[in-house]
């Protein structure tokens, strides 16, 4: 059974649609991204997930379980870290754990030993405006995984950072990723990120987004850190073309 | 939104230095100037003569000071309690806070010297209109604060929290509230000058005790040192107040000190 199962979800706001048509699954350990231009409508999709809005057509399931049954299967990370600047990093990161009404001494025990792996170890007590932007957003994506959720719900996760930045993250996040295997929804507009990370790619339409195309990567990991694959060049090159033309698939 | 609120000038001691300069030498010349034109004391007394009656009248004057620091201090707590209180209600029903908003703008248009005699003539000579006043002048700036500082909360740190089950009163305690502090503290600084200067006014209109009858009575019988030694105790009880908040200001705000750091 899909972990998360979308099945023509459609939603209008005020008088535009803004998702005509999205069916997409995600199974146990897997990592799915959705590719779309700006505007798409990619974040409202996950403003479905995470309970901010609700659609108005369509049935989306979360283990099985209508979503409004199953109310917090998803850790959500937005596109900025969204750190409060007024808590130190470990209080930041046991944010989730605390809002589930776990007392904080547990709640920190329970990230410590996590600390050292996302490369935070040294920096628990210091406020998120002095750590560098990679550190942060580390921080953040540590405050998602820590909630234990079914499903990880990352908005352009690396969007912010700078182009060597990004790619260190990118790296590091694929290690951690092969060695966890977190079932992960990842929104981008980045067709090499996508290519790079994701088991399957579903391509969205500009507004009302409909689902134009559904994407395998069969390339072995880790692709990163080494120059990659012509199966990936390809594929790339695909996406792309279906992005900036969307040939066919347009009804 | 954090630059919409300016940092707290940092302290060191240089940087005092020119404005140590700029009062001193500004007693300095009135000293001077007075001594050389041989003006007569009733009109201009030099700084010198105003401190030797506040010494002379330290216990006189000491007797006028708690009256007003008291009022000051029970008008200022009545007026943080309720304009927490209110900012409280007022975020969670945005309703009441449209209906009652106006009604406090209009409170901040009543002209002082109007309304101090009026609420002296309700309540009486004693704590209650002092209070009443005080209260009345400082609640204002420190609402608007509060309520700006609620609505400056980053919109994605809310959406994250309800991503994660929070309630409206979780968004409120761990987001909105720390968030309005930068501009809680604006208009705490703002309301604590405030203070001191509307229990004067608020005796000078009708006490028993206080600085206000001090500067009432000296001024009546033409002794303008008396009256400046009162001018210097309050102005000494603002600054007072004013460190107060600096300090609890570093107290709670100390992440924003620490940023910026790497």
């Amino acid at each position: 059974m899909s972990v998360l199962s979308m099945q023509q979800v459609g939603i209008t706001l005020g008088d535009r649609s803004v998702l005509d048509d999205i069916s997409l699954h995600i199974e146990q350990g897997e990592f799915v991204s959705i590719l779309g231009p700006s505007g798409a409508g990619k974040s409202t999709i996950f403003r479905l997930l995470t309970g901010a809005l609700r659609h108005d057509r369509g049935t989306i399931t979360c283990d099985g379980l209508p979503l409004d049954q199953s109310p917090h299967g998803f850790a959500f990370m937005p596109q900025r870290d969204a750190l409060m600047p007024w808590r130190r990093i470990l209080d930041n990161v046991t944010l989730g754990l605390e809002v589930r009404g776990m007392p904080r001494k547990v709640a920190r025990a329970q990230v410590q030993p996590l600390l050292a792996e996302f490369g935070l170890s040294g920096f628990e007590r210091h406020y998120p405006a002095q750590l560098s932007g990679g550190m942060r957003q580390r921080a953040a994506l540590l405050r998602t995984i820590v909630q234990a959720r079914p499903v990880q719900l990352l908005d352009e996760p690396f969007g912010a950072l700078d182009a060597l930045t990004r790619t260190q993250m990118q790296t590091w996040f694929e290690a951690r990723w092969q060695a966890a295997r977190w079932t992960t929804l990842l929104v981008t507009h980045d067709v090499r990120e996508a290519v790079a990370l994701s088991d399957r790619i579903y391509v969205l339409s500009p507004r009302p987004a409909r689902v134009i195309a559904e994407i395998q990567v069969p390339d072995a990991r880790p692709r990163l850190g080494r120059p990659a694959s012509a199966d990936a060049h390809a594929l790339e090159a695909h996406l792309l073309d279906i992005l900036l033309n969307r040939t066919g698939d347009q009804s | 939104m954090q630059h919409l609120v300016p940092r707290r000038p940092g302290g060191g001691l240089a940087r005092g230095v020119p404005a140590v300069l700029s009062v001193v030498s500004t007693f300095v010349i009135w000293e001077i100037y007075v001594r050389l034109s041989g003006i007569s004391p009733l009109v201009l007394p030099a700084p010198s003569r105003v401190l030797d009656q506040m010494v002379l009248n330290s216990a006189f004057l000491w007797d006028n000071t708690l009256p007003t620091v008291k009022a000051t201090l029970a008008g200022f707590a009545l007026s943080l309690t309720i304009a927490f209180a209110l900012s409280i209600v007022l975020d969670f029903m945005p309703r009441i806070r449209r209906a009652l908003f106006p009604i406090f703008v209009v409170s901040q248009t009543l002209p002082l010297v109007a309304i101090a005699p009026l609420v002296v003539l309700w309540f009486g000579f004693e704590l209650t209109p002092k209070i009443l006043l005080v209260a009345l002048v400082t609640f204002f700036p420190m609402l608007v604060a509060l309520v700006d500082g609620y609505e400056s909360t980053d919109e994605e740190i809310q959406a994250l929290l309800r991503s994660m089950g929070a309630t409206r009163a979780t968004v409120f305690r761990a987001a909105r509230l720390p968030s309005a502090m930068p501009y809680f503290f604006a208009g705490l600084r703002i309301s604590v000058t405030y203070a001191v200067v509307a229990t004067i006014f608020a005796e000078y209109v009708g006490a028993r005790a206080g600085l206000g009858i001090v500067i009432l009575n000296a001024k009546n019988s033409f002794r303008p040192d008396l009256v400046l030694a009162a001018v210097v105790i309050s102005s000494a009880l603002t600054l007072i107040l004013f460190a107060l908040t600096a300090l609890l200001q570093k107290l709670v705000l100390g992440w924003r000190e620490a940023g910026g750091g790497q």
